[in-house]
This record gives C-alpha cells, structure tokens and sequence, in this order.
C-alpha cells in the first residue's frame, strides 16, 4: 500500500514537472517567434498568403454565426423586455453583449475551431512530412519561414473577424427585432448610440479579441511545431489546439472581463 | 583515398537516449566523388546523414565538412555551410503548397536577389536536367513517387551545392524510376563536380553507380571499399547483405526466448 501511495505521489510530481517544462518550453518557442518575425515584417507577402487562410477563408463561418447569433439575441431580449414595457433597449442589449462578450468570446471560438485547427494539422504534416527539416537543411529557419507568417496572419485576422461577427450580429438583431416584430427602427439604433461607449465597450472589446488571437494562433503554431510526426501525433495536437484555445479563451475572458468593466454600469 | 577531403569523420560516436547508435566511426569523402553508405534499417545510417548536415551533434568525436567541424559552428556559421550542401529525403519532403517551379525555385528566391527572370530560367534548366520541364506547373500531390523523387533532386541541385546527400533515394520505385535516379546521380555529380553521399540499402543499384562504400552494422564500419571490392569480400557480412542472404551475420530471428520455452515443450516434457 505505501508502494503504491509513493507511485502515486511521484505520478503526480511527475506531471507536474513536465507541465512547467512545457509552460517554459512555450515560452521559448513564443520569444522565438517574435525575435524571428523580421522576415516577416520585411516580406509582408508571406502574411498576406496567410491572411486568406486564416482570415478569408474563416470569413463564412464567422458571418454566418453572426448574423444567427444576433437574430436569436434580438428575439430572447425582445421577449424579456417587453415585459417592462422596454422593447425599445432590444439593440442596446443586441450590441452590448455582442462587443463586449459575445463578439469576442464566440468568434474567438470559432477561430480556434476553423483557422486555429487548420494552422495546427498544416505545420504538423509538414513536420511529418519532413518538410520543415528539409527547409532547415537548406539554411532557411522554419520559425522565421512558416511559423511567424502564420502567427502574425492569426493576430491580424482575429480582431477583425471578431468585429465583422459583431457587425453582422447587430444587423441580424435589427433584422429580427425591427423588421421582423416591428420595434421602432428610430428607438433602436438611438438607444444604442447613446448607450454604447466607444472606450468602454468597444475598445475594451477589441483588446480582448487581440489577447484572444495572440493566444490561439501561439497555441495552434507550438502545437503544429511540436507535434510528434505520426497521423496519431497530428490528430491529437490539433484536438489539444481547439481544445486549449477554448479553455484559455473563457478563461482570459474572465480575467479581462474583471478588470476592464468593474464598477462600469 | 585523396588527400583534403570533403568530409572527414573521426571517431564518431553518438548515442540517443543512452542507446548507443554510432560507435567510433571513421570515414573519409574525397570531393567529386559518390559515396555510399550501407546497413540494415536502423543502423544509424540516416543518423550519419543528421550528424553531417549538423541537425544533431555527436556524442563525441567530429564531422568535419570543407574543413570546419560541423558541432562547433555558430548557428550563422552553420547555416552558411548548409547553403553549400543540400538533401534529399527519403520521399522527397517537396512543400506541398508549392508548385514545382516555385520548389525548386525556393532557394534561390530565399538566398539569392537573382531576378525572377533568372530564376525561371535557372529552374527551367534544373528541371530539364532531371526531364521535368514540362511538368514544371503541377503541384506535388499530382506527381508520382519517381518524378516526386526528380523534383526533390532538381531542388537539391538549386544553388549547385559541394554537397549533396540522398536519404534512400531508391525506396519504394519502380525499376526503370530506380534506374533513372540512379543515372541522374551520378550525371549530376559528374557534371556539376558535386560530392554524393548516398545512404542506401539497394546493393545492385548502388554498386553500379558509386566510387566507394562503406557497410555499418549495429553502429560500426563492418566493411568498406570499392564496388568490386566488396563485390569480391569474403566478409560473411558483406557476402550475407549483397546476396541478400535471409540468415547470416544478420540473423534472422530477432533474440528471444528458447522456442521450445515460448512453447510451453520443456516442463510438457518434464
């Protein structure tokens, strides 16, 4: 019985020693990136390639959502707030919750499933595949060639996919509580005007989408990167990517939430 | 052998996880020349390749290359060299989101400012050489396992490297595409004054094409020399492996246990 406390104890010591190593090896892995971005930067092209993958390509799911989750936002609030006689503040509720959680959370979501997923099986074959090694041997640096393109084309995309989801959120709120039930078009969107604060709402916003795709593209490029070079080793890094992403996404999203909007009404 | 050679191996010794793959390994490369290296799968002989290219490093002893030890370079010293040496893997390793124009175009567009007029007609003149002018748009999941092969190679001959080093280049082709890489090779290596190290187990494709050879098992030189040399080795190794041998100094059987104790026979008997 101690034995088997003593394996126990030392399984547990075990992993969490590999899982600060792992925490310090990302961290490695993310420093080199930014030190290596230059080529980058200098050969904008390389991320403008990557742009359409990411982002273009990223665009149907994420306008589709969207214009969805808006529609069902402006019916849900039409239908608890004309209990109080306030079906005017539908679009007020529609934009609030879509740039300051909704927009972010949800598109943040969607990225990690669609772009987040399809960075991580990318650099992974090519490592199976020896692709990256074969680049090395030819005196060009991986990190610098495949992944900084990516992860800068991840960052770019993800803020403005997230605003694009919001737009069109707003738009399918309007759709639903204005064209469809008949609330005052005029109420709708002056409500929203007033109520709406550029810094508060909408910037707090955006800083939680760029967070939010600094941090799912970095996962999904040190997943490929390091994924081990068999179907299996694939397959299981792009789960953890999508998996990872959503757990630190609502858990970033707590920890700005708290920060950015206490004691803001 | 010549004198200055290309690549100079010295008592090299390299172990992964305590497992000892390469155990006091001496070699030497005169330039010009093709060299093959054989042995059974897993042996260390695509390790040798690593340690020459510099992706790993030696437990001890060195590689040496165009008279600089590979381990003690600086990343930038390092990287200077691999532009004078290239490789090709095993199934070729093309990037997959290129055409081939743009693969083998690669280098030269990364280390080069040749303008892009150069550079296509470079390429054109690369993929002619291996007889692939005309394919010269398709991407690589449209090519087979030969012209793949052919594209790899008209890739590792981009930049007109010293070095050239083949990872199995004969695995999984037919024969008349096995024939073809093999006479590309030598050609190649004649033609552009290169220096070939082909890593192989294919004995009858090599032995017409290479100058040297060297045979590892189980992580030492067991037996080296030229093609009519070793043609003519009396090594039970040698003999066993170019007359593709079933049992011999490689057994057959991996080490087990007594047959007759896996079988349960002794205490039956008993």
């Amino acid at each position: 019985m101690p034995r088997r406390i003593v394996i126990g104890i030392r399984g547990i010591g075990h992993r969490i020693i590999e899982s600060v190593w792992r925490l310090g090896y990302a961290a490695r892995f993310f420093s080199l990136i930014l030190l290596k971005s230059g080529t980058s930067i200098r050969r904008f092209g390389l991320i403008i390639r990557e742009l359409y993958f990411t982002g273009v390509l990223t665009m149907v799911i994420i306008l589709v959502s969207g214009l969805f989750v808006g529609m069902v936002l402006g019916l849900q609030g039409y239908e608890t707030l004309q209990k109080f006689g306030a079906e005017t503040a539908v679009g007020t509720l529609v934009a609030l919750s879509l740039v300051r959680e909704l927009g972010p959370v949800v598109a943040g979501l969607l990225f990690a499933s669609r772009a987040g997923s399809a960075i991580t099986a990318e650099i992974g074959l090519m490592k199976a595949t020896e692709q990256l090694e074969a680049m090395g041997m030819m005196a060009v640096d991986p990190i610098a060639r495949v992944v900084a393109p990516r992860f800068w084309a991840g960052v770019i995309s993800m803020p403005l996919l997230a605003a694009m989801f919001s737009a069109m959120g707003v738009f399918g709120g309007y759709l639903v509580a204005v064209v469809l039930i008949g609330v005052d078009e005029g109420s709708f969107w002056s409500q929203m005007q007033s109520v709406v604060d550029f810094r508060f709402d909408i910037v707090n916003g955006i800083i939680k989408t760029c967070v939010f795709g600094v941090a799912i593209t970095a996962i999904a490029v040190f997943e490929g990167y390091n994924a081990p070079p068999t179907a299996e080793g694939v397959s299981g890094a792009t789960t953890r990517t999508v998996v990872t992403s959503a757990l630190v996404i609502l858990g970033l999203d707590f920890v700005l939430t708290s920060f950015m909007f206490r004691g803001v009404g | 052998m010549t004198t200055n050679p290309l690549v100079e191996i010295k008592d090299l010794n390299f172990s992964y996880d305590e497992r000892a793959i390469l155990k006091g390994i001496n070699m030497t490369m005169p330039r010009g020349k093709v060299i093959a290296i054989m042995g059974g799968s897993g042996c260390g002989k695509t390790t040798l390749l690593r340690l020459i290219g510099g992706v790993v490093a030696p437990s001890s002893g060195y590689v040496r290359v165009d008279n600089q030890v590979v381990h003690e370079l600086s990343r930038d010293k390092l990287f200077s060299l691999r532009r004078k040496m290239s490789m090709l893997f095993q199934f070729g390793a093309l990037f997959t989101d290129l055409s081939v124009f743009d693969n083998v175009a690669f280098q030269m567009r990364e280390h080069t400012d040749l303008p892009e007029s150069v550079i296509r007609d470079l390429v054109f003149m690369k993929l002619h050489a291996v007889g692939l002018r005309g394919a010269h748009n398709l991407m690589p999941a449209e090519l087979s396992g030969g012209m793949a092969r052919r594209v790899a190679l008209a890739r590792s001959i981009a930049l007109d490297p010293m070095l050239v080093m083949y990872d199995e280049p004969f695995a999984g082709l037919d024969p008349i595409s096995l024939s073809v890489i093999g006479k590309l090779i030598r050609r190649l290596t004649d033609a552009l004054g290169m220096t070939s190290i082909l890593v192989t187990h294919d004995v009858h494709q090599s032995l017409e094409i290479v100058d040297y050879v060297y045979f590892i098992s189980e992580g030492v030189i067991a037996a080296h020399g030229t093609p009519s040399e070793v043609r003519g080795s009396v090594s039970p190794f040698v003999h066993q492996f170019i007359h593709s041998e079933v049992d011999g100094p490689v057994p057959f059987h991996y080490p087990a246990e007594k047959y007759a104790t896996d079988l349960n026979l002794e205490n039956r008997i008993a």
